[in-house]
């Protein structure tokens, strides 16, 4: 039977991955001095796992490497090697090495070889320094050769007695002898001199012995390998037969025994041989069918299972209010209106309850985006000379499997600026009476509908002259403005902005705050600043729950009904006559506060004709905040909030700027959800253009209208 | 059908393995580790128990010892599945009482000719 190994791969690789970040956490532990059994056991049990799978499925490069990490660990274990941080650092590095290899074998990428073969070395070199052993890398187990010295024999006499305990071990004297009559044409002598009276006999016991001839060619290895499993448990005499004489038939002191034995073997050997092509085409089918299914589900998702068994849960209730409401609604009459609105209030819950249960499925705990930050902070920490410690806490939160895989970049981003601005040296510290050791922190919480993750660090903090100072010098701020600490901090996330000068490795990578922001913004978050000088910095990242549903404002413009994301409302208004003012280069403006706000007519972004009013005092102003940037909107109404579900307009119709998506409202009809940012951007074209701007948006909105029917 | 017990704390070693043998007509039961495995067969019969060495909660060297103890697994056949060829390993599986091992890496042939050839 051939089965094809490809289809174990996948389950191998996630496997293996995984086994990856637990030998790293439990290096990076102990580097932080805790050495127990358990730790060491667990990266050991890794490795080795790793070791075993790749070997098993073919990937001889991984497991010739991992073997080395493997031996080294295992040294670790028992005691022969003491754990050092040298030993630590070689071993995390040799993780990073697997984990490349991993990643080749399963793309067919390119592998570093010379780092490879440098680490080896390396590790090889660490193992040579204190033991003497000259393990080579595991192979599959070949038998020893023949004795060359061995003459062609005619066969074998053996002598198989065991001992009391063999049967104990599982072990079957009748199948060692089927095994050896497999090898060539075999004559069994049995000795039964040895079995007790009846009353006397203990049924775990074996009281007999067997004298045997193999005749034929048989290597010695292929009879030595029949009785490995119970080398212990038996005396054993192999002798060579080199005389036709010797071939001749054993003493038997049981008649007739030796052809009971004979007999059943004959008839199962067939068996089993039709056993065998019985099963056959089904071993292809199998085959087959597994592979098919392995290449879908590249992009799976491993759920729990009590988030499906709560979701069929659900679906049961939902059905049982179907039924009731459908009785209700058989021969209905206004007496019975009670139990309508029963029935449709249980429905709304079963509903909520039921969206909830699906959301759940594509949650993730926000480990899955924390889990490489102790080994970052770690290695980045070395790198910097500087001693940090980072903490973590609510990495059970769960989040939506798209923000975690697309929050990875900007958290990277975060903390490496954190490590590298914010963290000070150890001298540093400790003449600002802090303790040597800083102290970073990754917190996430839930919060009103919101997942919060924090990242705070204890280092020097902001320095709010300083980064107005550049501002103003990379003229991002006005030298005559007075600012709040707040809008300083907003200064960090423009594009281009940087306070420091020489570009580190670290941070300076040409990725700046924006791309943070902008990256966050796409997911429908915000990110704040808070900072104390000498005290810390804290990042404050605000995120949806869920990307497929939104927690909407819903606006009227005319006979248009539009959606806005609630996440970017600052506060809304009535303008009074004396607040509007006219600035140049910035057009009609609102002065709240102090504030001089741009006033963007959403009716006439969108080409709206029928607006019920372009007075701006009888309207409403929605401020909204989106890439940094504020603007009041200038809408007919406010109409009400609701969560929405997120269609995409993209998959049905085409991208549109200003429009991040659609929904259908409860009355069937389709709305469009504002993108706030796009907005800014489409307003800032038509100052810039003119009317040219204001067609193109006519046609925009146009074609937004129509999109409706392709929704 | 004989009923066959594998223990692996490895998913992609069980699903071989239970691919395998479930491919030759066995019924194949997985357990992801000692404690697992100890759990199910006090619940029911199995022909052959088939377990690895290296497990968290309980390692395969505890896992045979237990098993020994329950009279319904006196006599079963117990493999052991081992990258550790060395002889140490091997005595101290085979002092608990396990049946034989086959030696990592294997493929699927040579695990079923083991499993055939145990099982008769």
């Amino acid at each position: 039977m051939t089965i094809d190994m490809a289809q174990f791969h996948q389950v191998f690789f996630e496997e293996s991955f995984e086994g990856l970040e637990i030998m790293e956490s439990g290096l990076l532990d102990m580097d932080h001095g805790v050495v127990d059994d358990e730790v060491i056991n667990s990266i050991f049990r890794a490795a080795h796992s790793i070791k075993g799978g790749s070997g098993t499925f073919g990937f001889n490069e991984v497991s010739e490497f991992t073997h080395v990490v493997e031996t080294l660990l295992d040294e670790m274990r028992d005691g022969t090697r003491e754990v050092t941080t040298e030993a630590v650092a070689a071993l995390l590095g040799s993780v990073d090495v697997i984990r490349n290899l991993l990643v080749a074998a399963r793309d067919g990428a390119e592998v570093d070889e010379i780092l490879v073969k440098a680490k080896y070395d390396d590790l090889q070199g660490m193992l040579g320094a204190t033991s003497s052993e000259q393990e080579q890398p595991s192979v599959v187990a070949q038998a020893p050769p023949s004795d060359p010295s061995d003459p062609t024999t005619l066969g074998w006499h053996i002598v198989f007695t065991p001992l009391d305990h063999l049967c104990r071990t599982g072990n079957d004297p009748l199948r060692i002898i089927r095994e050896l009559s497999g090898l060539g044409e075999l004559q069994v002598g049995v000795d039964i001199s040895g079995i007790p009276e009846l009353s006397k006999m203990e049924p775990e016991t074996c009281y007999m012995s067997w004298d045997m001839r193999l005749k034929g060619d048989v290597p010695r290895a292929d009879v030595d390998e029949v009785f490995d499993w119970v080398e212990d448990d038996c005396d054993l005499v192999v002798m060579p037969i080199l005389s036709d004489e010797e071939l001749q038939q054993p003493e038997t002191n049981a008649a007739g025994i030796e052809e009971a034995i004979e007999q059943p073997l004959v008839e199962r050997r067939q068996e089993g041989r039709r056993k065998e092509e019985r099963r056959s085409p089904l071993d292809r089918r199998g085959s087959d069918r597994r592979a098919g299914a392995s290449m879908i589900g590249s992009s799976s998702i491993r759920v729990d299972i009590e988030k499906v068994d709560s979701l069929i849960n659900m679906v049961g209730e939902l059905v049982i209010t179907q039924s009731m409401l459908s009785l209700v609604g058989e021969d209905f009459t206004m007496d019975r209106i009670d139990r309508l609105l029963d029935g449709l209030d249980q429905l709304e819950r079963h509903t909520r309850d039921l969206q909830e249960s699906v959301m759940l499925i594509r949650m993730l705990p926000i480990s899955f985006a924390f889990n490489r930050f102790p080994r970052m902070v770690h290695d980045l920490g070395v790198k910097l000379g500087k001693q940090v410690e980072l903490n973590m806490s609510g990495e059970s939160t769960e989040v939506d499997k798209t923000v975690i895989e697309k929050i990875g970049d900007p958290l990277v981003h975060l903390v490496r600026n954190s490590l590298d601005h914010g963290i000070e040296l150890p001298q540093q510290r400790l003449a600002a009476g802090k303790p040597e050791t800083g102290n970073i922190e990754l917190n996430a919480m839930h919060k009103g509908g919101n997942i919060i993750i924090e990242i705070r660090d204890d280092g020097k903090g902001l320095v709010v002259e300083h980064i107005l100072e550049k501002a103003i010098e990379q003229g991002i701020a006005s030298p005559d403005q007075e600012y709040s600490d707040q809008q300083v901090y907003e200064f960090i996330f423009q594009p281009g902005f940087s306070t420091t000068n020489s570009v580190s490795e670290t941070s300076g990578r040409g990725v700046g705050m924006d791309v943070v922001r902008r990256n966050i913004n796409e997911l429908g978050g915000s990110i704040v600043i808070d900072s104390e000088t000498g005290e810390g910095t804290v990042f404050t990242i605000r995120l949806p729950l869920t990307l497929a549903i939104l927690d909407g404002q819903i606006i009227s413009v005319g006979s248009e009904t539009y959606i806005m994301p609630l996440v970017s409302i600052i506060e809304s208004f009535q303008i009074r006559p004396e607040m509007v003012n006219m600035v140049a280069g910035k057009g009609e403006t609102v002065k709240l506060r102090d504030e001089y706000i741009p006033i963007i007519r959403l009716h006439e972004i969108f080409g709206i004709k029928d607006a019920k009013t372009v007075d701006l005092c009888s309207g409403l102003l929605v401020v909204v905040e989106g890439d940094g940037r504020r603007s009041g909107l200038f809408v007919d109404d406010l109409i009400g909030q609701q969560q929405v579900v997120i269609k995409s307009l993209e998959d049905n119709y085409q991208q549109i700027d200003g429009i991040s998506g659609a929904t259908i409202l409860g009355d069937g009809s389709v709305a469009l959800i504002l993108d706030v940012p796009g907005i800014f951007h489409l307003a800032s074209g038509r100052e810039l253009n003119g009317d040219y701007a204001a067609e193109r948006a006519d046609q925009l909105a146009d074609s937004a209208v129509g999109s409706g029917d392709y929704v | 059908m004989a009923s066959i017990l594998t223990v692996d704390d490895s998913a992609s070693m069980r699903q071989m393995v239970s691919f395998t043998l479930n491919g030759a007509g066995y019924d194949v039961v997985e357990a992801t580790n000692g404690k697992e495995a100890l759990e199910v067969a006090q619940t029911r019969h199995f022909d052959l128990v088939i377990t690895d060495m290296n497990m968290p909660l309980m390692d395969g060297i505890s896992l045979i010892s237990e098993l020994r103890k329950l009279s319904e697994f006196r006599f079963t056949p117990i493999l052991m599945l081992t990258t550790e060829s060395g002889a140490d390993k091997k005595q101290a599986g085979k002092a608990a009482g396990a049946t034989g091992w086959i030696v990592k890496p294997f493929d699927p042939e040579r695990l079923l000719g083991t499993v055939n050839k145990v099982l008769g």
